[in-house]
């Protein structure tokens, strides 16, 4: 860990952030969307495992599990939801996705 | 000084394949290119000295939820040719959005000054630290999180189903 400050990770975690941002803002795919949504997630997770580092006490990495956990729950119901809706539209594209009725 | 040149190794890795996972044109190569961020954020746990972080991410990103992208991918494949090929994509607003947020997260980095130790604690297993976390402090959102999970399950079997009322 010698020469590795906490900046070195937040800068990390930031940029990486800003690359899920990037991703939620270009798809138009909705499987696009939530590969986004898990990069932010991991960045997250990135100054969570840092700030745990350096704080010494293990709630960060408790916080870290649960945000895992989190995020493969929310995995399953946004891949079960695009699988219905793609039933009702035949489609993946968010674009096509223009009624919320039946 | 090789924990250095791992950190700017994994660094490498997971800026550049999420940069791969958010411009591939196939959704396809998104998927495989998301599998190397999540092996280069494993590897930047496994630095920090989080090991059981590390294991974690590798079994429940790359096992799991990777896995279940690409089913997503596969079961949703069945779509017409104007699909198949890469929408027109909004450059522009992306670019903007991204980098305004990377200049706003930097930003404030710099504004911050952090309450912490100028050095790292020691690195030693903290596998037994977080289960008795677990049992002990956090033992309702663990039974919580139990809950949901189940509930998640169930519910995702039965929406994935289709419309049967």
């Amino acid at each position: 860990m010698s020469g590795l400050g906490l900046n070195h990770f937040l800068v990390l975690a930031a940029l990486l952030f800003a690359t899920g941002v990037l991703c939620v803002t270009l798809r138009r795919n909705a499987i696009g969307l939530l590969i986004g949504v898990e990069l932010m997630l991991n960045a997250a997770n990135v100054n969570l495992v840092a700030f745990h580092r350096w704080h010494g006490n293990v709630d960060g990495a408790v916080f870290a599990v649960f945000v895992i956990m989190l995020a493969a729950a929310e995995a399953a119901v946004a891949l079960s939801i695009v699988l219905h809706v793609f039933h009702h539209a035949a489609s993946i594209s968010t674009d096509d996705y223009t009624e919320m009725k039946g | 000084m090789g924990a250095q040149i791992a950190f700017w190794i994994f660094a490498i890795v997971t800026l550049g394949s999420a940069l791969a996972a958010a411009c591939a044109r196939k959704i396809v190569h998104s998927a495989f290119a998301l599998m190397a961020t999540f092996f280069g954020v494993a590897g930047i746990y496994a630095i920090l000295g989080s090991d059981f972080l590390a294991v974690t991410q590798v079994l429940v990103y790359v096992g799991g939820i990777l896995i279940l992208i690409c089913f997503g991918v596969l079961l949703t494949d069945r779509v017409p040719d104007e699909y198949k090929v890469a929408q027109p994509r909004r450059w522009l607003p992306a670019a903007v959005a991204a980098g305004l947020s990377a200049v706003a997260l930097l930003g404030a980095l710099q504004a911050t000054k952090w309450p912490v130790a100028a050095a790292p604690a020691a690195a030693e297993s903290t596998v037994e630290e977080i289960g008795r976390s677990f049992m002990t402090s956090y033992l309702i959102p663990f039974e919580f999180a139990s809950i949901l999970l189940l509930v998640v399950l169930v519910g995702a079997a039965r929406m994935a189903r289709g419309g049967t009322r």
